[in-house]
């Protein structure tokens, strides 16, 4: 077991931007280790030359006429779940230092 | 009167022999909700006030002498993952405790066109993670017939509704057996369909090469009715295709050979394993050829789906920043505090795991490995579904290894996605697929699962309507959850 290391579970919600305690770490370390462990399976799979799929009915390229949509809720509607807004935009926090 | 267990074309006779008025039918299931959904938990808001409204106008076009169409006030719930305009929406996640939807998801705008009358939206696991419903960031859902044991899931509430008789039939969605899984649960009729038949539009997202839009309801006749109203392209959805079906249900199956799935067999439990014998016997009854098939690439399945997924809902679940939308942390004083403590805050166990879990899959060094090594498996397993589908019109098999668990069952995490193994290869394959209730083990009720190649959803839906003109285990008039 102990596939993944607790600084690979601090890399990966980092990556995912996911503040965890450092009970959930070591909760984490385990569980992402067996899941892990359970996908490993796929390893022993032989599947040289086998293209992937990504999608399953086999669309692909799907064009509407390039014309402008106008979108039929206000600002105002748009805006309401917001958390924060300020003046009819939505505010966020300063993203340089 | 007795209202009890209605299908659609028994309440529609009714409301146009002016027997029941749509309101009284709205006023019928809000009632039951009232007095057991204490018990059940299938609720996370009930909208007594919309539902009278919409019951009130189909009433005044009755009044009017207009003739009504089969949805025309028919009491429904819908799982909250569908974005209903002016009605909160939580996908029963905390970080959209507080989101009230601008606009309705495509079906629920196809539903409130065609009349019907949306009465609640149902609990499920958290963004439609989990196979129990025990990931509800709210609260569980209990199984009607018996409290002690879960639902299924996700869509674990929408099941329990609709065996509880709260509402006629309800929306789902399935993943990887999200509908299927908690309708054999609870003893209920519960549809995946092709990938891309019904609009996703306004569907909060899980896995985008996945999820599909689920009905479930207490007969696959009541299930058509509801697919043909909500089926069909949607611009809004680029995924969505137009399938020409037939809107009557095909009968004569006189030499039509069904395959079943020697893999799902054999891992089936004993009792089970009996009432699928005697379900196949029920299929034989009308001249149906059942011969054995075998899919060897099925045990990839569960792991594939396991990478697939969990990488497609890290992807789709970064939209939850706690900037446009939803939850925002109080305690963020910096925009990455604002990200980290929001999604910490907002997301439960679960979503956690796989959100994580998709980030590691995808990421920089493993893509190859596990994304794209499931990629090809997902081929694999196309191609043998091919296969084994040349020469028969359906595949059949148990929809889940065992009833519902009980909640003292404690599982960890894999244990809990072994619960889907039956039901995740039709979500990879794209394919249409039913669940349809086949008895019964020490009182919990189990399913038999029904696919059939892409766009062959009338075939699915079809041969669960023949074999339950032969059975009456879908019949909750006859033997209901005693609430």
């Amino acid at each position: 077991m102990a596939k993944f290391t607790k600084s690979e579970v601090e890399q990966v919600a980092n990556l995912a931007r996911i503040g965890v305690s450092e009970s959930e770490k070591s909760e984490l370390t385990q569980d992402l280790s067996s899941i892990l462990e359970f996908v490993d399976a796929l390893q022993a799979v032989d599947t040289k030359g086998v293209v992937p799929t990504s999608q399953v009915t086999g669309l692909e390229d799907v064009l509407r006429e390039d014309e402008v949509v106008r979108c039929e809720l206000s600002r105002d509607e748009l805006l309401a779940n917001t958390p924060a807004t300020l003046e009819g935009y939505v505010k966020v926090k300063r993203v340089l230092e | 009167m007795d209202l009890a267990y209605l299908s659609i074309g028994e309440a529609h006779k009714l409301l146009v022999d002016k027997k029941v008025s749509a309101t009284q039918l709205t006023q019928y299931y809000l009632d039951r909700i009232a007095k057991y959904d204490g018990k059940v938990r299938a609720c996370l808001t009930v909208c007594t006030a919309e539902a009278l409204a919409a019951a009130k106008q189909v009433d005044a076009k009755i009044a009017a002498g207009q003739d009504i169409g089969m949805l025309e006030g028919i009491p429904y719930t819908a799982k909250d993952m569908f974005l209903t305009k002016g009605v909160r929406t939580t996908a029963a996640s905390k970080i959209l405790d507080n989101f009230i939807p601008p606009f309705s998801a495509t079906v629920n705008e196809k539903l409130d066109a065609a009349g019907a009358v949306m009465i609640a939206k149902t609990n499920h696991d958290e963004f439609g993670h989990g196979t129990s419903t025990k990931n509800s960031a709210y609260h569980p859902t209990h199984n009607p017939w018996n409290l002690d044991h879960v639902p299924g899931g996700s869509s674990g509430g929408s099941a329990a509704a609709v065996a509880a008789d709260f509402g006629v039939f309800s929306l789902g969605t399935d993943t990887g057996g999200s509908s299927r899984q908690p309708a054999s649960d609870c003893g209920v009729t519960g549809f995946k369909p092709t990938y891309g038949l019904i609009s996703r539009y306004g569907v909060v997202a899980m896995a985008s090469s996945f999820d599909t839009v689920g009905v479930l309801a207490r007969t696959a006749e009541d299930v058509s009715i509801v697919v043909q109203a909500v089926r069909g392209r949607d611009h809004r959805d680029a995924t969505t295709i137009d399938v020409r079906t037939n809107s009557d249900l095909e009968k004569d199956w006189q030499g039509k050979s069904v395959g079943v799935v020697k893999e799902y067999v054999d891992q089936l439990e004993e009792k089970s394993k009996q009432l699928l014998e005697q379900a196949l016997e029920d299929l034989r009854s009308i001249g149906i050829m059942i011969k054995e098939v075998s899919i060897p690439t099925i045990a990839d399945a569960l792991p594939a789906y396991y990478v697939l997924v969990p990488s497609e809902i890290s992807s789709n679940l970064s939209r939850y920043d706690g900037i446009r939308f939803g939850h925002s942390s109080e305690q963020a004083y910096t925009l990455r505090e604002t990200y980290d403590k929001t999604r910490d805050e907002g997301f439960g166990d679960e979503v956690k795991r796989r959100v994580l879990t998709g980030t590691y899959t995808l990421s920089a060094g493993y893509y190859d490995a596990y994304y794209n090594k499931a990629m090809q498996v997902r081929t694999q397993l196309r191609q043998d579904f091919a296969r084994a589908m040349e020469g028969v019109v359906a595949l059949v098999g148990p929809t889940a290894p065992s009833p519902a668990v009980r909640f003292t069952d404690k599982r960890d995490p894999i244990e809990e996605y072994m619960l889907d193994i039956m039901t995740v290869a039709a979500n990879l394959v794209g394919i249409p697929s039913v669940s349809a209730p086949m008895g019964f083990v020490d009182g919990m009720p189990v399913g038999i699962q029904i696919m059939a190649p892409q766009t062959k959803d009338d075939v699915v839906l079809s041969l669960a309507a023949a074999y339950q003109g032969k059975t009456a285990w879908h019949d909750l008039k006859q033997r209901s959850p005693q609430l």
